[in-house]
C-alpha cells in the first residue's frame, strides 16, 4: 500500500494503482480523452500529464504507476500550461463545427476545452480534412473530428474482439480506418459511439434528431434479451430518440448490444395504438368497449379445457400475472410462458436460472457451452465470457452448432451425443471442469428448446454435479434465458397445471381443432398458422405474427411506455419504467387482462397495479426485491424423468441477431444492419 | 589519437570486410575466453569502461545492462536487441560498422548477449541499408559456419543465435520501444514507460536495445580492459567516438576519435576543413539533426563530447556534425528538418502529431518571408509545448533544431517576418 501526496495531501492506495486513479480517489479531477477504466492504457492523448516533484518532464498520470512517497502535483503552473497545451493541439486540427455536430453538448473536448482552452486560435494554417468512412448503418463517422484517442479501436480489439477498426497512416495524416468498409461485424459496435470523446463517431440512426438538453431521461432495463442490461431511454415528444447503456456491474458493465440500442426505432412504426376486430375477413378499428365485449363473449363461450393462453418473449410479470389469475379463475389449465418449448423443472428454479450470476463468470475457471450462441443471444454476456477468457485464458468448451464467439473454443460436438460422452465422464473435457474450482455449464436455448429438452437439461445437470459444480459457495450450473420475459413467467409459475397443454400441446390441439379460445399476450415467435381455426385474441403493441390469424386485436404498451417488472436470466427482478405514455388507445398490459376480468364479472384481488405486486409479493417474496438476486437455489432432480435422446444437432436459436422480436423487425435500422452483414 | 587506440581500423574499408580479414584485425581472437568469463564480469568491466550509449541519449552500458533481471526466470527469456535503424540525419556511422567492421558488431553482440543471459538478439536493420544488410547477413553466415554463432558459440557453452530484421523506413523505428513493436510485427508506436524495456520488452520479455557502435566496442574493451577505454577522453566522456562529418567540410567523412576532440581540430584534421576557411563557418549542428545549433561563436572551443557539448546548450546525440558555412540560409536548413520531423512523426501522441506540422508550416513562412510578427511568438511556444509532453523523444527531437534557431539566429528569423526587410533599408 504505497503512500503518496497530491497536491499536498497524503494519500494512501493500493499496490498498482496509476497516479490518475489515486487522483481520482483523493477526489482530484484529472482531465483525460485516451483513458477509459475498461480499456488498456494507451497514454496518447496527454491530456492527463501531471508533475511529478523530483522528475523533470510532465508524467502522464494515466500509465504511471504510483510509488512510494511520489509527489504529485495537479494545479501547477506546469501542469495547466500543459494541458493548455494539449488542449491547442487537439483543437488546431478539430473544425469549429460543434453547431451542426451531434456530440454537441455532450462533448469531452467541448467541456474541456471550457477550462483549458485559449479564447482565441493561433493556428493560421489550413486545418486537416479527413474522408469519413463507411462503419456501417449505426455509427457515422466525421474523421475530421478524430482526436486520435484510439479508444475505439482499443474496444473493437478488447471487448468486442472483432479487430476490424486500426489505424492508418503516420504523424498528421493518421487515420482510423475499418478493415472492411460497410459494415462493423460486432454485435457490441453501437458501443463505440458512446466511448468517442468527440463527434468522430456519432449514432447514424439518431443523426441530427435532438439535442441532448431536450430528452428526457428515464432510468429503465432492457428486454431485448434476456441479461436484462442497465439502460436510459432518452424520449422527446412521446417518441423514444435513443436508449444508451448505464453502468451496472452486476450485468452489463457499461456495454449494450446493437439491438437494445438501436431497435427502438421499431417502436414508432406498425404499432397498435387502438383496439381491432376481425369482421367478414377484415379488420376494423373498434372501441375498447367493443372489442372487450367481442372476447369476453367469445372467452364466455369456450370450455375451459378447450381454452388456452400463451405469453410472449417481452411481456414483464404484470401482464403474465394479471393473464394467468384470470385464466386460473376461468378453470383454464392450458397456460404456458415457454414460447419455444423450452423444457424446464417444473417449480425448480435452479433449472432455469443463470445460477453462477454475470458477474460469476469472473470468476469461472473452465467453461462448457451446451447448445448456446451466447454471442447472439446475450453479447454482454458473451463479452463477459471474452473478458475473463483475456485475462487468465481460461478453457472453454462448446456443444452446438460452430461459430465465432470472438474467443477460442474447444468443439465437442453438435448435439446431445456429446453430452451424453460428458455424463457419462468418459470424454477428456470432463477432466477440465473437474479440476476447475469454478467450473461453469451455460445452458441455452437451444440445448432446451426441443422435444428431449428434459433429457438433455438433466444430462447437463449430471455433469455440473460430476465436476462438483453445485456447492454452497457456488453454484455453475447456469441457463441462459435468450429472451427477457421467460424467466420471469416461470418464477410466477405460468406454466399448464394439471391436464393442461404447454404451448407445443396447444399448437397441435389447435391444429386439430380442439381449441377455441386462445389468448396471446405478445406471444409473436411461434408460428400463427396453427391457430387458424382458433378464436384468437392477441394483445401486444405490434401488428406482428401474432396478430396475423388474430381475431381480436387489443393495443397494449411496449417497454418504454409502462412501468413492469422483468426477471433476468439471473433471476434478479428489475423494473422498466415508463418513458413516455403508450400511443394511442394503447394500455399497459396488467390493465387489460384486468379489465377484461371486470366485464366477465370475475373476481381479482387487486385493480391497481401496487395491488398487483401486493399479490406477486404474496406469492413469490423474492419477486418483489428488485435489482436483487434471488435466494440461491439447491440443483434438484429435474431432468430425471428419462426418455429418448434425439440425435439431432443443437439448433442456432437466433439466426439473425438483428430481427428477434416484433420491435427488432419493425426496425428499420435492425434491417439495415442485417442487410449489411449479409452484403459484407 | 593514436591509431593504436582505435577500435575500428577498418571503417574506411580499405581492407576486407570478411571473416579472415577481421581476425587478421584481432576479431573473434580469444573470444570463448571473454564469454566465459560471464555475465558478472562482462557487466563489471563494461561498467567500468565508462561506456556511454552511443546512440544519442548517452545512457550508461553498464547501468543499463544492470538494469536486467540477475537470471531469466523460467519462460521469460532474455533478449538483446541491437539498433541498425540509423536514420538520424547527418549520422552514418552504424553503416560503416554493418558494411566494413560487420564481424566487431557480431561478436559484440554475442559478448553483450552473455552480459545479460540473453541466448537471442535481433538485428534491427534500416530497410534503406539494403547492401549493409547483405553485407551483415554474409558475415553472420560465416560465423555459424565457423561455429562462432549458434549452439555453444565459440565453444563457450553459450548457444546464441542472432536474427537480421529489416525495418520498412520509419525514423520513429529507431526509436528503441517503436523498434520492439515494429519488430513484433506492430506499427512503430512507442510505447508508455514505464515498464523499461528490462523489465517488459520484446514479446514482453526482459530486452536490452543497445546502439550498433555501443555493441561494437564491447569485444575491443573486454580485450584491452576499462583502464584503457576509460583512458582515453575525459571522466564520463571516456573511449573513442565516431564523428560524421558532413556539410560544408572539405572531406566529409566518418571518422573515429577521442572522446573530446575540439571541434576545430575534428572539421580541419578529418574534414579538411570548413569551406572558405574557419572563419567562413556559420554554425554547427553537433549530434545528428535533433541536436541544437550552434553558431560559430560557440565553436571555438568546443569539446565534442557529452558534457562538453551539453554545457554548450547543445548534445553529443549520435555525433552527426552538420557544418554550415555562410553561404548557408540557416532558416531554410532548419525549416528542412522541420519538415522531417514533421513527415516522421508517428501520430501516435497529440503535441508531436498536431504540433510538427505546426512548427513546420510556420518554418515554411519564415523561409518564404511571409512570416507574421507574432509567428515568432507562436513558433516559441509550440515548441515549448511539444518538448517534454510526447511519449517518446521525437518530440524533444523536433522541437530542438527550432529552439536553437530561436536562441541563436532570432535575428534572421526576425527579418524574415513579412516587410520587415522594408522596415530594414528604411
Amino acid at each position: 500500500m504505497p503512500k503518496l501526496s497530491i497536491d499536498g495531501t497524503e494519500v494512501e492506495v493500493a499496490d498498482g494503482t496509476t497516479v490518475l486513479r489515486a487522483c481520482e480517489q483523493a477526489g482530484v479531477e484529472i482531465p483525460r480523452f485516451c483513458f477509459h477504466e475498461r480499456l488498456s492504457i494507451a497514454g496518447n492523448c496527454r491530456m492527463c500529464l501531471v508533475e511529478q516533484v523530483g522528475v523533470p518532464k510532465p508524467v502522464a498520470s494515466c500509465a504511471m504507476p504510483v510509488t512510494e512517497g511520489m509527489q504529485i502535483l495537479t494545479q501547477s503552473e506546469r501542469v495547466q500550461a500543459a494541458r493548455e497545451g494539449v488542449m491547442e493541439f487537439l483543437l488546431v486540427n478539430h473544425p469549429l463545427d460543434c453547431p451542426i455536430c451531434d456530440q454537441g453538448g455532450e462533448c469531452d473536448l467541448q467541456d474541456q476545452a471550457l477550462y483549458y482552452g485559449r479564447v482565441r486560435s493561433r493556428f493560421r494554417e489550413a486545418k486537416r480534412a479527413v474522408s469519413d468512412k463507411d462503419f456501417g448503418p449505426l455509427v457515422k463517422t466525421v474523421m475530421t473530428r478524430c482526436i486520435h484517442c484510439t479508444r475505439c479501436v482499443r474496444f473493437m480489439d478488447e471487448v468486442a474482439g472483432v479487430p476490424e477498426l486500426g489505424t492508418m497512416g503516420r504523424g498528421e495524416d493518421m487515420e482510423i480506418v475499418a478493415a472492411l468498409e460497410g459494415c462493423l461485424h460486432s454485435e457490441l459496435a453501437g458501443n463505440v459511439v458512446d466511448l468517442c470523446p468527440v463527434g468522430a463517431l456519432t449514432s447514424k440512426p439518431y443523426a441530427f434528431a435532438a439535442r441532448p438538453w431536450e430528452l428526457s431521461h428515464t432510468e429503465s432495463v432492457d428486454v431485448l434479451d434476456g441479461a436484462g442490461s442497465a439502460i436510459r431511454i432518452d424520449a422527446r415528444d412521446g417518441r423514444v430518440l435513443r436508449v444508451l447503456p448505464r453502468v451496472n456491474e452486476d450485468i452489463n458493465e457499461e456495454w449494450i448490444g446493437d439491438r437494445s440500442r438501436h431497435a427502438v426505432d421499431g417502436l414508432a412504426v406498425r404499432r397498435l395504438d387502438q383496439p381491432w376486430l376481425q369482421q367478414n375477413g377484415a379488420f376494423e378499428p373498434v372501441t375498447w368497449d367493443v372489442a372487450l365485449a367481442a372476447v369476453a363473449t367469445a372467452l364466455q363461450d369456450a370450455a375451459p379445457e378447450r381454452t388456452a393462453a400463451l405469453a410472449g418473449d417481452l411481456v414483464g410479470l404484470e401482464g403474465m400475472a394479471a393473464l394467468a389469475d384470470l385464466m386460473r379463475q376461468r378453470g383454464v389449465a392450458s397456460v404456458d410462458c415457454r414460447l419455444d418449448g423450452g423444457a424446464f423443472g417444473s417449480g425448480e428454479p435452479a433449472s432455469w436460472r443463470f445460477n453462477a450470476t454475470i458477474a460469476g463468470i469472473d470468476r469461472a475457471d473452465a467453461i462448457l457451452l451446451v447448445g448456446t450462441n451466447p454471442r447472439r443471444e446475450a453479447p454482454v454476456i458473451n463479452a463477459r465470457i471474452r473478458k475473463r477468457w483475456r485475462a487468465t485464458g481460461i478453457p472453454i468448451a462448446r456443444i452446438g452448432p460452430a461459430t465465432d464467439l470472438t474467443y477460442p473454443v474447444t468443439e465437442l460436438g453438435a448435439g446431445p451425443d456429446a453430452l451424453a460422452e460428458l455424463a457419462r465422464g468418459t470424454h477428456p473435457f470432463v477432466a477440465e471442469l473437474g479440476q476447475a474450482r469454478h467450473p461453469l455449464i451455460v445452458v441455452g436455448s437451444g440445448a432446451l428448446a426441443r422435444a428431449d429438452g428434459a433429457v438433455i437439461l438433466g444430462l447437463a445437470r449430471q455433469v455440473a454435479e460430476a465436476a462438483d459444480a453445485a456447492r454452497d459457495d457456488w453454484n455453475g450450473f447456469s441457463v441462459l434465458q435468450r429472451c427477457a420475459a421467460r424467466a420471469g413467467g416461470l418464477e410466477l409459475g405460468v406454466v399448464p397445471v394439471e391436464g393442461g397443454l404447454d404451448s407445443r400441446g396447444m399448437v397441435s390441439a389447435a391444429s386439430e381443432g380442439g381449441l377455441d379460445f386462445l389468448y396471446l399476450l405478445g406471444a409473436d415467435e411461434i408460428d400463427p398458422e396453427a391457430f387458424r381455426g382458433t378464436f384468437t385474441v392477441y394483445q401486444g403493441h405490434h401488428a406482428d405474427r401474432g396478430a396475423r390469424h388474430a381475431d381480436v386485436l387489443l393495443p397494449a404498451a411496449a417497454y418504454t411506455e409502462q412501468e413492469a417488472t422483468y426477471v433476468n436470466t439471473e433471476g434478479r427482478p428489475q423494473r422498466a419504467r415508463p418513458a413516455h405514455p403508450p400511443p394511442g388507445d394503447a394500455r399497459p398490459d396488467w390493465k387489460i387482462p384486468v379489465a377484461l376480468a371486470a366485464r366477465m364479472g370475475i373476481p381479482l384481488p387487486y385493480d391497481s397495479l401496487a395491488g398487483l405486486w401486493r399479490r406477486i409479493e404474496a406469492a413469490h417474496p423474492h419477486l418483489a426485491e428488485i435489482d436483487q438476486l434471488p435466494p440461491p437455489a439447491p440443483l434438484t432432480s429435474f431432468g430425471d424423468a428419462g426418455g429418448e435422446l434425439d440425435g439431432a444437432p443443437f439448433a442456432e436459436v437466433v439466426p439473425d441477431y438483428y430481427r428477434t422480436c416484433p420491435i427488432s423487425r419493425a426496425s428499420a435500422t435492425m434491417a439495415a444492419c442485417a442487410r449489411a452483414v449479409a452484403d459484407a | 589519437m593514436r591509431d593504436a587506440d582505435r577500435v575500428f581500423p577498418n571503417l574506411d574499408g580499405t581492407a576486407d570486410a570478411g571473416l579472415a580479414a577481421a581476425r587478421r584485425r584481432g576479431d573473434w581472437d580469444g573470444t570463448r575466453a571473454l564469454v566465459r568469463r560471464g555475465r558478472e564480469a562482462i557487466q563489471g568491466t563494461i561498467r567500468d569502461s565508462g561506456l556511454r550509449g552511443r546512440g544519442g541519449a548517452g545512457f550508461s552500458t553498464g547501468l543499463k545492462w544492470s538494469f536486467m533481471p540477475k537470471e531469466p526466470a523460467p519462460g521469460r527469456p532474455h533478449y538483446l536487441i541491437v539498433n541498425a535503424d540509423e536514420s538520424e540525419p547527418g549520422t552514418c556511422k552504424d553503416r560503416e560498422i554493418l558494411r566494413h567492421e560487420p564481424h566487431k558488431l557480431i561478436e559484440g553482440t554475442l559478448l553483450a548477449g552473455v552480459g545479460i543471459s540473453a541466448h537471442t538478439a535481433y538485428i534491427y536493420v534500416r530497410g534503406e541499408f539494403e547492401a549493409e544488410r547483405r553485407c551483415l547477413e554474409a558475415a553472420i553466415a560465416e560465423c555459424y559456419a565457423a561455429g562462432l554463432l549458434g549452439p555453444d558459440a565459440c565453444g563457450s557453452g553459450h548457444d546464441f543465435d542472432i536474427h537480421v530484421h529489416r525495418g520498412a523506413g520509419a525514423y520513429i523505428c529507431g526509436e528503441e520501444t517503436g523498434l520492439i513493436e515494429s519488430l513484433e510485427g506492430k506499427k512503430g508506436f512507442p510505447r508508455l514507460k514505464p515498464p523499461f524495456p528490462a523489465s517488459a520488452g520484446l514479446w514482453g520479455y526482459p530486452t536490452t536495445v543497445n546502439n550498433v557502435e555501443t555493441i561494437a566496442a564491447v569485444p575491443a574493451i573486454l580485450r584491452r580492459g576499462a583502464p584503457w577505454f576509460g583512458g582515453i577522453g575525459r571522466p564520463q566522456n571516456t573511449g573513442t567516438k565516431l564523428f560524421c562529418l558532413s556539410g560544408h567540410v572539405e572531406r566529409p567523412c566518418t571518422v573515429e576519435a577521442e572522446m573530446g576532440i575540439p571541434l576545430r581540430e575534428l572539421i580541419e584534421q578529418y574534414g579538411g576543413g570548413v569551406h572558405g576557411g574557419w572563419d567562413n563557418l556559420l554554425a554547427v549542428i553537433p549530434g545528428g539533426s535533433s541536436t541544437k545549433v550552434l553558431p560559430a561563436s560557440a565553436c571555438d572551443n568546443l569539446q565534442m563530447d557529452f558534457d562538453g557539448l551539453r554545457e554548450a546548450g547543445s548534445a553529443l546525440g549520435t555525433a552527426g556534425v552538420i557544418v554550415m558555412d555562410r553561404t548557408t540560409d540557416i532558416v531554410a536548413a532548419i525549416a528542412r528538418l522541420s519538415h522531417f520531423y514533421w513527415h516522421e512523426s508517428c501520430g501516435q501522441c497529440t503535441p508531436c502529431r498536431e504540433g510538427t506540422g505546426w512548427v513546420s508550416r510556420i518554418m515554411d513562412r519564415f523561409v518564404a518571408g511571409e512570416a507574421a510578427p507574432s509567428d515568432l511568438d507562436t513558433l516559441e511556444s509550440v515548441c515549448a509545448q511539444i518538448e517534454g509532453h510526447t511519449i517518446c523523444a521525437l518530440g524533444d527531437a523536433a522541437a530542438w533544431p527550432v529552439q536553437g534557431l530561436l536562441t541563436h539566429f532570432r535575428d534572421e528569423l526576425e527579418q524574415r517576418v513579412a516587410g520587415s526587410s522594408r522596415i530594414l533599408a528604411a
